[in-house]
């Protein structure tokens, strides 16, 4: 390149304005992280208590607590989890190990990739259309059941605005990050231990149950933990399903009202009183620890079982 | 050891009893076909999203007892009340107004910060501080989003915000924006840095060997060899940004107006559904039905900014080896 001359102190001192300019937008980033996390702890630590984490919502201040969303947060966070990670890593084998390099295997790649920047709240429609009211080919005011209301294996047709509906909401808004996740985890597999099973005789199903799957798990795993610590965080789809904001009650079965931990904190956020920006701030160090614990979880798998395979 | 040993050989000899060709022939056969019909189930999903929004918003725009409505005066309407007023109006303009303003502020604020965080990971930290800094991002990454809606409800308005300028009031698009900004920063930042990991060592040496400077390398060899993963992971940002609900919805404030003040409250087209679906609107009404209209819009927009991602990144590709 046929640059003009700059004199060596230039050079210098812009390499060295350079590095500090890094440096501070580098220190920005954990200075806003640890000014998030002690404003939220100053905020919030005088109201964590056993009460509060085992007491239902109420209008006064000194009794609220999050025992109803924080059992809601759980049970739709297992529903989506059981929905969601063996959809992905099934749509993962088939598009890793199965698919041939055709146009609709990009065109359903290209879809995945397209799925994962929809926005969440987007999402919450379609589910509110699919599942709540099963695009209104069932009446809603007079469901079809199946079981006993009391009993654990209840289910209505449309589901409503239940645990059920909400866990499948966020199956929907995680898979294509499931998906691509596992993918990637396929794709690090080396294909001499594909060859090696295929040339003992297995079939290509043997190979991925005995070898790749296996093979694959441990960075599946930390994919669906991730996928999951996101799961847990969703707010919007809940709210545009009818999550409900006050809930008295621990769900019982699939078809339970229910409400989750973030939800509980915008409403709480969103009114003006003092007290209840406290506990909405106690609510979220409640959610950080449980999605400290599921970072941490993933980075000891990541740690622990992560061998290097040979390629 | 050996027990253990002699109870896996049996049962890997188990494993390997040979079933008739015909039975093999099913099961595989069976098993890629459910793992077929779960691959599909990705593009109903999409179909169904479409049809679902266009159907809704179909309905919005054929309301019988609505004559004023119509594709047109939806997208070039400056003005928005839905909801006040003898005669509603419904022009998305404000909306995206505010959605977009709101998006600005982020990116302003974290695509250059994410950026130089990430030239500062891939070229200078070692591998130690990489470690932690990771860390800390993959921790930023998790938060979820109404934990910083609620920061910059209590904490960036009233102690950032309003000690500069009276003119901020309790809800501003300025809080909202800086809040999405820290919400997108970890995804600028690690998908930048893996674009600029991907350039090859080679490039880097060659360019020290003819006397550059870090920064000379960075910014004149680096940079410019991962771009397309760079601005690829700059749109992904955006495109976040656009579809963030729950901080806009607690900080930005209510009110639909077409303004480019950054200290006004502004009202973006996921608040709007957020207010419509949280309230008791009929749902025959006009007000519920267009927040389909507003929906449609909203991922016609993402769509094409995710489409345009996917573009950049293969047709721009600097493909080293």
């Amino acid at each position: 390149m046929a640059a003009g001359v700059i004199s060596t102190s230039r050079r210098m001192l812009s390499n060295r304005v350079f590095l500090w300019s890094c440096l501070a937008a580098t220190m920005i980033a954990i200075l806003l992280l640890s000014v998030l996390m002690v404003s939220i702890a100053i905020e919030g630590w005088s109201s964590i208590s056993w009460r509060f984490l085992d007491s239902f919502a109420s209008r006064k201040p000194a009794q609220a607590g999050i025992k109803a969303p924080l059992l809601g947060s759980l049970w739709v966070c297992a529903i989506c989890g059981l929905a969601a990670i063996p959809m992905g890593i099934g749509t993962a084998i088939y598009l890793e190990e199965f698919a041939k390099r055709s146009r609709l295997k990009r065109f359903i790649q290209l879809n995945i990739s397209n799925l994962s920047g929809v926005p969440s709240i987007v999402y919450g429609i379609l589910a509110l259309a699919a599942f709540v009211r099963f695009f209104g080919l069932a009446c809603a005011d007079e469901p079809w059941t199946l079981g006993d209301p009391e009993s654990l294996f209840f289910i209505q047709f449309p589901f409503g605005p239940s645990v059920l509906a909400g866990g499948l909401t966020l199956a929907l808004v995680i898979l294509p990050i499931m998906i691509i996740a596992s993918q990637e985890a396929f794709r690090a597999v080396p294909p001499s231990l594909r060859q090696g099973a295929l040339a003992l005789g297995s079939t290509p199903w043997q190979v991925v149950r005995l070898v790749t799957l296996p093979a694959a798990m441990p960075t599946i795993m930390t994919g669906a933990i991730l996928a999951m610590s996101r799961a847990i965080g969703e707010a919007a789809p809940l709210l545009v399903i009818g999550g409900f904001l006050l809930v008295f009650q621990t769900p019982t079965n699939l078809m339970s009202d229910f409400t989750v931990l973030p939800l509980q904190i915008f409403n709480w956020a969103g009114r003006p009183q003092a007290d209840f920006h406290k506990l909405a701030a106690a609510a979220i160090i409640v959610q950080l620890v449980v999605l400290i614990s599921f970072n941490s979880v993933a980075i000891i798998i990541r740690q622990k079982l992560q061998r290097p395979l040979q390629s | 050891m050996t027990a253990l040993a002699a109870r896996s050989a049996a049962e890997i000899a188990n494993r390997g009893t040979p079933h008739s060709a015909l039975i093999r022939r099913w099961s595989e056969g069976s098993i890629k076909f459910a793992l077929l019909s779960m691959t599909l189930l990705s593009v109903v999903t999409t179909i169904a999203i479409v049809g679902v929004l266009a159907g809704e918003a179909w309905g919005f725009f054929s309301m019988a007892d609505q004559p004023d409505i119509s594709l047109w005066s939806f997208v070039t309407g400056l003005e928005w009340s839905p909801l006040l007023g003898a005669r509603p109006a419904f022009g998305v303009l404000p909306l995206v107004a505010g959605t977009l303003l709101v998006t600005a502020i982020a990116g302003c604020f974290a695509l250059p910060i994410g950026l130089l965080t990430a030239v500062y990971l891939s070229e200078y930290a070692s591998s130690r501080t990489r470690t932690i800094l990771k860390g800390v991002l993959e921790i930023l990454a998790g938060v979820p989003t109404v934990v910083y809606g609620f920061f910059a409800l209590t904490f960036i308005t009233p102690y950032l915000l309003q000690p500069l300028s009276s003119g901020f009031g309790t809800y501003n698009a300025m809080s909202a924006g800086i809040a999405v900004g820290i919400m997108i920063l970890p995804i600028v930042c690690s998908l930048s840095e893996d674009a600029l990991r991907a350039v090859p060592q080679s490039l880097r040496d060659g360019a020290y060997a003819l006397g550059s400077t870090k920064f000379d390398v960075s910014a004149k060899v680096v940079v410019p060899a991962g771009l397309s993963g760079v601005i690829a992971a700059f749109l992904l940002a955006l495109t976040r940004a656009i579809g963030e609900t729950m901080i806009v919805a607690l900080a930005a404030g209510g009110l639909a107006q077409l303004t480019a003040n950054p200290a006004e409250q502004v009202q973006t087209m996921t608040a709007y559904m957020v207010q419509i679906f949280l309230g008791d609107a009929p749902a025959a009404g006009v007000e519920y039905k267009s927040s389909y209209a507003v929906a449609f819009t909203l991922f016609l927009i993402t769509f094409v900014l995710t489409w345009s991602g996917a573009i950049i990144l293969k047709r721009y590709r600097e493909e080293y080896d």
